[in-house]
C-alpha cells in the first residue's frame, strides 16, 4: 500500500521526464498535447507563461491602444455600443421599453444596429477577424475548426477584437436568447394618444398593446381607469376613450407600472408571462420562461372623489 | 431603494384587502391618488393614514405648508374607505416627502406609501 503510490509517481515522474525532455516538466504537463513537438514547446513554453500572467496586463494594453490609436470610429463604438445593447438585453429589455418615450428612437437604432451587427459577426465574422488580423500580428484562424490562434496549443495572446468576435458568435450560437430576442421580443409600442373633443383622451392602440402584453383589454382598462382616478369607455372601433386630458407620456408612465407589477416576471424578468385566476379570488402570474408563480394584488379603485356629482348637484 | 428584496411586503395585505371592505380600516398602505377636475385643474386624496395620527392637525399643516386648500372626507362619505385627506391640485410629491419626513412629518415608511397615477 506505501510502496505503490511512490511507484506510480515515479513512474509517472519518469514517462514525463521521458517524453518531454525538458526541464520544465511541468510547465509541458500543464499543456498535453505540447508533447508531440517537445523541444519547441519547452523553449517558448517558460515565454508563454511569463505572457500568461501578465495576459490581461498586456491584453488591456494593447486593447486600449488600439482603441486610441487606429480605428477609433470603427473600433470602440461597435465595442461600446455592443456592451450597452448587451446589458440591456440582460435586463430583459423592459428597461429600453419603459424608458421608450425618450429613447424610444436610439433605442430601436442601437438594437437594430445591435441586430445587424450580430448578423454581421456571424455571417462576416471570419472576414472581420482576417481583416482585423492582417492589420495586428497576423491573428489568423478559424474559430470553429480551430486553427490559426483558435488552435487549442495556440499560446499567442489573443488581441481584445477577435476575442470580443468570438464572445458574440458563441453567444449566438449557443444562447440566441440571450443575445438578442431578449430584447427584440419585448417591444411594446407606444400608446397613441388622440384627444377627444377637450375633456376625453382616446387611448387608441390599446388593442394592440394588449395583445403584446397577453393581458385582456378589460384588466388593463381597469388598472388605467384606477390609476388615472378616471372612468371611460370603449368605442366602435376597440378604442379606449378615457375622461380628462391625458398626455401619451402619463398613459405611458402608467402602462410602465402596470407591466412593472402584472406582466414580468420578478424571478427572471420575462415578460412573458400569464395572469390567471388562482384558488380564493387571487390572481396569478405564472411565468413562461422560468415556471416561476407569484400573487398580484386585484385592481382597487380605492377612493375616488365625486366630482362629477358635486358638479351636477351645484349646477 | 428599488431593489425588490430589500420591500418589506406584508403577505396579509392583499388577502385583508380582498376579503371585503370591513377591513380597509386596517389597510396596511397608505394610497397617494390623482384625479383630474374640470380643465387642468386636479385633485390629490391621501387614503389610509394611520389614525393614530390627527387628521384634522395634519391637514391644517399640509394646507399651509403646501399652500393649497384641502378637506377631509370621513368615514361615512368615504364609504368605508376611511378617513381621507383631499387636497387641491396635484400634491403627490410633496405629501409623499410629508409622510416620509422623520422631523417635520409623519416619519412613515416609504414602502407603506402607495403613489398612484401618471
Ligand atoms: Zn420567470
Amino acid at each position: 500500500m506505501v510502496t505503490s503510490p511512490t511507484e506510480e509517481t515515479e513512474i509517472t515522474a519518469q514517462s514525463h521526464t521521458t517524453k518531454c525532455t525538458s526541464p520544465l516538466p511541468v510547465v509541458n504537463g500543464a499543456s498535453t498535447d505540447t508533447s508531440q513537438a517537445p523541444v519547441v514547446s519547452a523553449v517558448e513554453s517558460p515565454a508563454a507563461d511569463g505572457d500568461a500572467d501578465g495576459l490581461d496586463l498586456s491584453l488591456m494594453k494593447k486593447k486600449k491602444k488600439k482603441t486610441k490609436k487606429a480605428e477609433d470610429g470603427d473600433d470602440a463604438t461597435p465595442a461600446e455600443g455592443g456592451g450597452e445593447d448587451a446589458a440591456a438585453a440582460e435586463d430583459g429589455g423592459l428597461d429600453l421599453t419603459l424608458k421608450k418615450k425618450k429613447k424610444k428612437k436610439t433605442t430601436k437604432e442601437t438594437e437594430d444596429d445591435f441586430a445587424k451587427k450580430l448578423e454581421a459577426l456571424e455571417l462576416e465574422g471570419k472576414d472581420g477577424e482576417e481583416a482585423a488580423a492582417a492589420e495586428s500580428d497576423e491573428q489568423t484562424g478559424d474559430m470553429d475548426k480551430g486553427t490559426g490562434i483558435w488552435e487549442h496549443d495556440e499560446t499567442k495572446p489573443i488581441n481584445y477584437e477577435p476575442l470580443l468576435d468570438r464572445f458574440f458568435a458563441l453567444l449566438t450560437q449557443k444562447n440566441p436568447d440571450h443575445a438578442s430576442s431578449g430584447a427584440k421580443s419585448y417591444k411594446i409600442p407606444p400608446p397613441q394618444c388622440l384627444r377627444e373633443g377637450n375633456k376625453k383622451t382616446i387611448f387608441a392602440n390599446i388593442a394592440d398593446i394588449c395583445k403584446r402584453m397577453k393581458r385582456t383589454e378589460e384588466h388593463v382598462t381597469a388598472y388605467l381607469f384606477s390609476e388615472l382616478g378616471t372612468s371611460g369607455s370603449v368605442d366602435g372601433s376597440r378604442r379606449l376613450v378615457i375622461k380628462g386630458r391625458f398626455q401619451q407620456k402619463q398613459i405611458e408612465n402608467v402602462l410602465r407600472k402596470y407591466i412593472i407589477e402584472y406582466v414580468t416576471c420578478k424571478t427572471c424578468r420575462s415578460p412573458d408571462t400569464e395572469l390567471n385566476k388562482g384558488e380564493n379570488r387571487l390572481y396569478f402570474i405564472t411565468c413562461n420562461s422560468c415556471g416561476s408563480r407569484r400573487s398580484v394584488t386585484a385592481i382597487k379603485t380605492g377612493f375616488s372623489a365625486q366630482i362629477g356629482k358635486r358638479k351636477k348637484m351645484q349646477g | 431603494m428599488s431593489i425588490e428584496n430589500l420591500k418589506t411586503y406584508d403577505p396579509f395585505a392583499e388577502a385583508d384587502e380582498d376579503t371585503g371592505k370591513t377591513t380597509q380600516a386596517q389597510e396596511s398602505y397608505i394610497h397617494i391618488r390623482i384625479q383630474q377636475r374640470n380643465g387642468r385643474k386636479t385633485l390629490t386624496t391621501v387614503q389610509g393614514i394611520p389614525k393614530k395620527f390627527d387628521h384634522k392637525k395634519i391637514l391644517k399643516v399640509i394646507k399651509k405648508e403646501f399652500a393649497c386648500n384641502g378637506t377631509i372626507i370621513d368615514e361615512a362619505e368615504s364609504k368605508g374607505m376611511g378617513d381621507v385627506i383631499q387636497l387641491q391640485g396635484d400634491q403627490r410629491n410633496k405629501i409623499k416627502d410629508f409622510l416620509i419626513d422623520k422631523d417635520n412629518g409623519l416619519g412613515l415608511k416609504a414602502e407603506t406609501i402607495k403613489v398612484h397615477g401618471f
